[in-house]
C-alpha cells in the first residue's frame, strides 16, 4: 500500500492499519511501536509530535456519517485542525458507553453531544494549561486554534503536537469552560464527509472486505424453521466439491468451511439435511393474521388509559371503526451479515461490522466460554445497519465456527438469501382502531388495540400509537403480545415504522369522514403542540398544500414526534392503473441543534427512501413456518426510478439534539397513502400497498 | 485446472481458478481486490458491477472463463480521478458505502455511452443498482455533475 500522508491518506488506510497493527501487535511485530508516540489526552483524543490528531469514534459507521460528525464536535470543541485528523474505531471500553457501547435508537448526537464536548473543552484546557506552564505566562495569556497554542501577548506558537505529551500529564479539569453556540467554527456546518474518499474508490474496509493471513471462509444452511434443529446430515456431496475443507453441525444448522466464498456457499447447497423443525413450523401469514384478528377482539394489558374511552364512545355522534395491518420486515442491509474470528486457546478477537460493540463481546464470551476481557472486538465499517447488526446472532455463530476451526481465522457469510431468511424482523402488527366523533366531527375518543409480538424494551409494540399527541380527551392503547416464535427486534424507527402509519391513516380517515381538509384538522389536534405544528406548518407551506396540482395528482400528509425529532411529510403522488408514483416529498424536520446540516439532509432522505419500500414494494410471507421471500427478487427495496424528488427542511432550533437517523422513516408511507386516498378513495389499510390492491 | 488470463485494470491477469466460479470470487477472494462487493449473487443488485470490455456486467453471475482474453476494469481501476468519482467526492454521495462501487461503474459506463444522460436515460441505466441508503437524489445530482465534468465543465 502506498502511503500517503494527507488526511484523506490517513482515513483511507486507518480501517486497514488498525487492523494491522493490532494483527501485528498479536502476533508479536513491532509496527505497535508506532502508536506509542502519541500522547493520550483522554480516550477521545490522542496527538502525535507531528502534530496529527487521532480521534476515537466510539460509534459505529454505518451511513449515518458518525465519522465525520464526532469528529466536528470533538474538533470545534478543542480547536483541533481539521485538517489533522485521522479517525479510528476503538475497543470495548466503558467510557465509550454504559451499558453498552453500540450505535442504535439514533442516539450517537443526542447522548454523544454534551460528552463529548466536554471531553474535548478538557483536552484543550490541558493543552492551554500546558503552554502557559511552558511559557510561564496566566493560562488567560493563552489561546487555541487550529491544533496551535498561540501566547496573546507575543504571538509565539506552538503545536498541539509539541506539547501534548506535557499536556498529557496534568489533572483532568473537572467543569471545563465550554464554547458558546456564537463560537462554533465546524458545528453547524457541512464539511466534507471523511469516508467519502475511501468509499468513492473501493477502498473503506467492511467486515465482509476484512481479511486476515491464511483466513478460511463458511456459510451456514440454517433450519428453515425458526426454531429448528439438524436431525441429521449427509456431507458426502458437500465434500466432494474442491476446497472444501470442514462440514459441521451447530446445532440450528450445519456449517461449510471452504478456501473461498464461493465453495462455502457451493458446498452449502449440496448439503442434505433432515431437520426436526420444532414447534414452530405451523406459522403462516394467513394463519397468523386470522389468529391476531381473533386477538383483537378480546380485551388487551392497557398502556395508556385517559379518561372514559368506554363512555365518550358510547355518546359520540359518529363511531368509526378501522383494522391496519402490516407486515413482518426484513432490514436488508447492502452489505450481507459476516463476522471473521481467530478462536486460540486464550483468547478470541472478532472484526465484525456490529452496532453493538458490547453485544458483539458478550455473544462472543458466551460462544468460546471466555471472560470478556478475552474477547476483543474490531469494529469495521457497516455496509448498513437499519438495526439488524445489533443482533448478536451472526456474531455468536461465527464464533462458533471459528471455534471448530481453531487457531485459523474464519469469516463467517451470509447470502442474501441468509439474510431474508433468518433476520431478526420488524414485527408484523394487526392494530384496530375505534374512534368517536362529536358534531363538529373532532375525536372524543380514540381506542387502539394493538396485537404484535413482543421485544425489546416495553413499549415498543405500541409507540406511536400510545404516545400520539393529538389532543383527544379520552384515549386508551391496549396490546396483545402473541410471542410466535419468529424471531423479531428493532428495525430502522422500530415501533413508529408501521404504528405512525396506522395512527396517521386513522386520522386521515377521520378528517375524511366529515369532509374535513386533513391538515386543518391536524392543526387543530395539535393546538398545544408547537414543534410538532412547526413542521407541520413548514412542510405544508413549502409543499404549496392546498394550491392546485397538475392533473391527476394529489397530496397527503402525515407528521410524528420519535427519537426527540419532529417529523412532518406532504407527498406528492399520482396513481395510473393501481401503479403509485411518488412524485415529491417535501419534509420538515425538527431535530434541535444540528451538527451537520448536510448530513442531516442525507439522513432524512435516507429515510424516506427506506420507508417508501414497506408502503409500496416489500413484506415478509411466512408459510409452514418458512420465510417464502428468497432474495431481492421478492424482497424488492425501493430503486432509482421509484425515488421522488425530495426537499429537505430544517427548522432552525437551539434546543438539545435529536435524533436524525430514523426521524423520517415513519412518516413517509402515511403521507404517500393518505395521497393515494385523495388520489383514488381507496383506503390502504395493510401494508405494502400492491399495485393489484389499487387496480 | 488450466489458468484462465485476462486483462485485469490494465495489467494482465492469471488465475488459476475453476471455469465456473464467478468473477466476483475471483477478484474478492482469489485475487483480493475488495473494491467489487457481494450483495444478492443472483444479479439483482448491481454490487458487483465491473466493466468487461467497457460493458457494465454482474460479476456474480459471470464465470472466469468467460472473461478469458477480455478486458475487466473494477473500482481500483478507475483510478480515483474518474469524473464519476470526482463528482460523487464533490456530492458526498456515499452513506454506508458499500453499494457505491457498483454505482459508480454503472455510471461511469453511462457517462461513457451517454455524453448528456437525462434523467430518463438515469432511470433507465441506474435501475439495477440498489442502494439501502437511499442515495439515489445525490446519485442522480452526481451523474449531471459528473457529465458535465466529463466535457470539461466548470469546475
Ligand atoms: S451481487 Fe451481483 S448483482 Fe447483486
Ligand atoms: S450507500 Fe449504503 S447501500 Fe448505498
Amino acid at each position: 500500500m502506498k502511503l500517503d500522508t494527507t488526511r484523506r491518506g490517513f482515513l483511507q488506510t486507518s480501517a486497514g492499519a488498525a487492523a494491522s497493527l493490532v494483527l501485528g501487535f498479536h502476533l508479536g511485530g513491532g509496527e505497535a511501536d508506532a502508536q506509542t508516540a502519541n500522547a493520550e489526552l483522554n480516550a477521545f483524543i490522542s496527538i502525535s509530535p507531528d502534530n496529527m490528531v487521532t480521534l476515537q469514534i466510539h460509534k459505529s459507521e454505518m451511513g449515518q456519517g458518525v465519522v465525520t460528525s464526532i469528529s466536528q464536535i470533538l474538533a470545534d470543541e478543542a480547536d483541533i485542525d481539521w485538517n489533522r485528523i485521522k479517525t479510528e474505531f476503538p475497543g470495548v471500553k466503558p467510557v465509550y458507553g454504559t451499558p453498552m457501547m453500540g450505535t442504535y435508537g439514533s442516539l450517537t448526537i443526542r447522548t454523544s453531544w454534551a460528552p463529548l464536548r466536554k471531553t474535548a473543552a478538557q483536552a484543550r484546557e490541558m493543552l492551554v494549561q500546558a503552554a502557559a506552564t511552558r511559557w510561564g505566562v496566566p493560562v488567560s495569556q493563552v489561546r487555541t486554534e487550529n491544533s496551535n497554542v498561540i501566547n496573546t501577548a507575543t504571538n509565539a506558537r506552538l503545536t498541539y503536537g509539541a506539547i501534548a505529551a506535557d499536556a498529557a500529564k496534568l489533572a483532568v479539569p473537572a467543569n471545563p469552560t465550554l464554547k458558546t453556540a456564537a463560537q462554533f467554527k465546524l458545528i453547524g456546518t457541512s464539511p466534507k464527509r471523511m469516508d467519502t474518499q475511501m468509499k468513492t474508490t473501493g477502498t473503506a474496509t467492511f467486515g465482509m472486505d476484512y481479511r486476515a493471513p491464511g483466513m478460511l471462509y463458511a456459510a451456514i444452511e440454517r433450519c428453515p424453521v425458526f426454531e429448528g434443529k439438524v436431525k441429521t446430515f449427509d456431507a458426502t456431496k458437500a465434500k466432494a466439491i474442491a476446497g472444501v475443507k470442514e462440514v459441521f453441525s451447530i446445532g440450528h444448522g450445519v456449517a461449510v468451511v471452504a478456501e473461498n466464498t464461493w465453495v462455502a456457499l457451493q458446498a452449502k447447497k449440496a448439503l442434505v439435511i433432515t431437520w426436526d423443525e420444532g414447534p414452530r413450523a405451523g406459522n403462516s401469514t394467513p394463519g397468523l393474521r386470522a389468529a391476531w384478528a381473533a386477538l383483537a377482539n378480546t380485551p388487551g394489558q392497557s398502556v395508556q388509559n385517559t379518561g372514559n374511552v368506554d363512555t365518550a364512545l358510547a355518546s359520540a355522534a359518529k363511531k368509526i371503526e378501522a383494522v391496519y395491518e402490516a407486515p413482518y420486515l426484513s432490514h436488508a442491509p447492502m452489505e450481507p451479515l459476516n463476522a471473521t474470528v481467530l478462536v486460540t486457546d486464550t483468547k478470541c478477537d472478532v472484526w465484525v461490522g456490529t452496532q453493538i460493540q458490547t453485544v458483539a463481546m458478550q455473544a462472543a464470551a458466551m460462544a468460546t466460554g471466555f471472560k470478556e476481557d478475552q474477547i476483543s472486538i474490531h469494529t469495521l465499517y457497516l455496509g448498513g445497519g437499519f438495526g439488524r447488526r445489533g443482533g448478536e446472532d451472526y456474531v455468536h455463530e461465527a464464533v462458533e465456527v471459528a471455534k471448530h476451526m481453531k487457531g485459523t481465522p474464519v469469516k463467517t457469510v451470509w447470502s442474501r438469501e441468509d439474510d431474508l431468511q433468518h433476520d431478526t424482523y420488524r414485527p408484523a402488527s394487526y392494530t384496530k382502531f375505534s374512534a368517536g366523533l362529536d358534531a363538529d366531527g373532532y375525536p372524543v375518543a380514540i381506542h387502539a388495540k394493538v396485537v404484535s409480538p413482543p421485544f425489546g424494551q416495553p413499549g415498543v409494540q405500541t409507540e406511536g400509537i400510545r404516545d400520539m399527541k393529538y389532543a383527544i380527551p379520552n384515549f386508551r392503547c391496549e396490546q396483545h403480545s402473541p410471542d410466535v416464535g419468529i424471531p423479531v427486534s428493532y428495525w430502522r424507527s422500530v415501533g413508529y415504522s408501521q404504528n405512525t402509519f396506522f395512527m396517521e391513516s386513522f386520522l386521515d380517515e377521520l378528517a375524511a369522514a366529515t369532509n374535513k381538509d386533513p391538515l386543518e384538522y391536524r392543526r387543530k389536534l395539535l393546538a398545544n403542540q408547537p414543534r410538532m405544528l412547526a413542521v407541520l406548518n413548514l412542510a405544508a407551506e413549502k409543499a404549496g398544500w392546498g394550491t392546485p396540482l397538475p392533473a391527476g395528482r394529489f397530496r397527503g400528509i402525515a407528521v410524528v414526534s420519535n427519537i426527540g425529532s419532529f417529523n412532518a411529510q406532504v407527498a406528492e403522488v399520482s396513481v395510473t392503473g393501481g401503479k403509485v408514483k411518488v412524485h415529491k416529498v417535501v419534509c420538515a424536520v425538527d431535530c434541535g441543534i444540528v451538527v451537520n446540516p448536510a448530513i442531516v439532509a442525507q439522513q432524512i432522505e435516507s429515510g424516506i427512501v427506506y420507508g417508501l419500500g414497506p408502503a409500496l414494494k416489500h413484506g415478509i410471507t411466512l408459510d409452514k413456518g418458512r420465510v417464502v421471500n428468497t432474495n431481492f427478487n421478492s424482497y424488492d427495496p425501493t430503486r432509482i426510478d421509484e425515488t421522488p424528488v425530495i426537499e429537505v427542511h430544517v427548522v432552525p432550533s437551539t434546543q438539545a439534539p435529536g435524533g436524525t437517523g430514523e426521524a423520517s422513516t415513519p412518516t413517509t408511507p402515511p403521507a404517500v397513502l393518505n395521497a393515494v386516498y385523495a388520489a383514488t378513495k381507496k383506503r390502504i389499510r395493510v401494508l405494502p400497498a400492491l399495485q393489484k390492491d389499487l387496480a | 485446472m488450466p489458468a484462465i488470463t485476462f486483462n485485469l485494470n490494465g495489467r494482465s491477469q492469471s488465475v488459476n481458478v475453476p471455469n465456473d466460479m464467478p468473477l466476483l470470487w475471483v477478484l474478492r477472494d482469489t485475487l483480493g481486490m475488495t473494491g467489487t462487493k457481494f450483495g444478492c449473487g443472483m444479479a439483482l443488485c448491481g454490487a458487483c458491477t465491473v466493466h468487461v470490455n467497457g460493458t457494465p456486467i454482474r460479476s456474480c453471475s459471470t464465470t472466469a472463463a468467460s472473461v478469458a482474453g477480455k478486458n475487466v476494469t473494477t473500482i481500483e481501476g478507475l483510478g480515483g480521478a474518474h469524473s464519476v468519482q470526482k463528482a460523487w467526492m464533490e456530492m458526498d454521495v456515499p452513506q454506508c458505502g458499500y453499494c457505491q462501487s457498483g454505482q459508480i461503474m454503472t455510471a461511469a459506463a453511462l457517462v461513457q455511452k451517454t455524453a448528456k444522460p437525462s434523467d430518463a436515460d438515469i432511470d433507465e441505466a441506474m435501475r439495477g443498482n440498489l442502494c439501502r441508503c437511499g442515495t439515489y437524489p445525490s446519485i442522480r445530482k452526481a451523474i449531471h455533475r459528473a457529465a458535465q465534468l466529463q466535457q470539461g465543465g466548470r469546475a
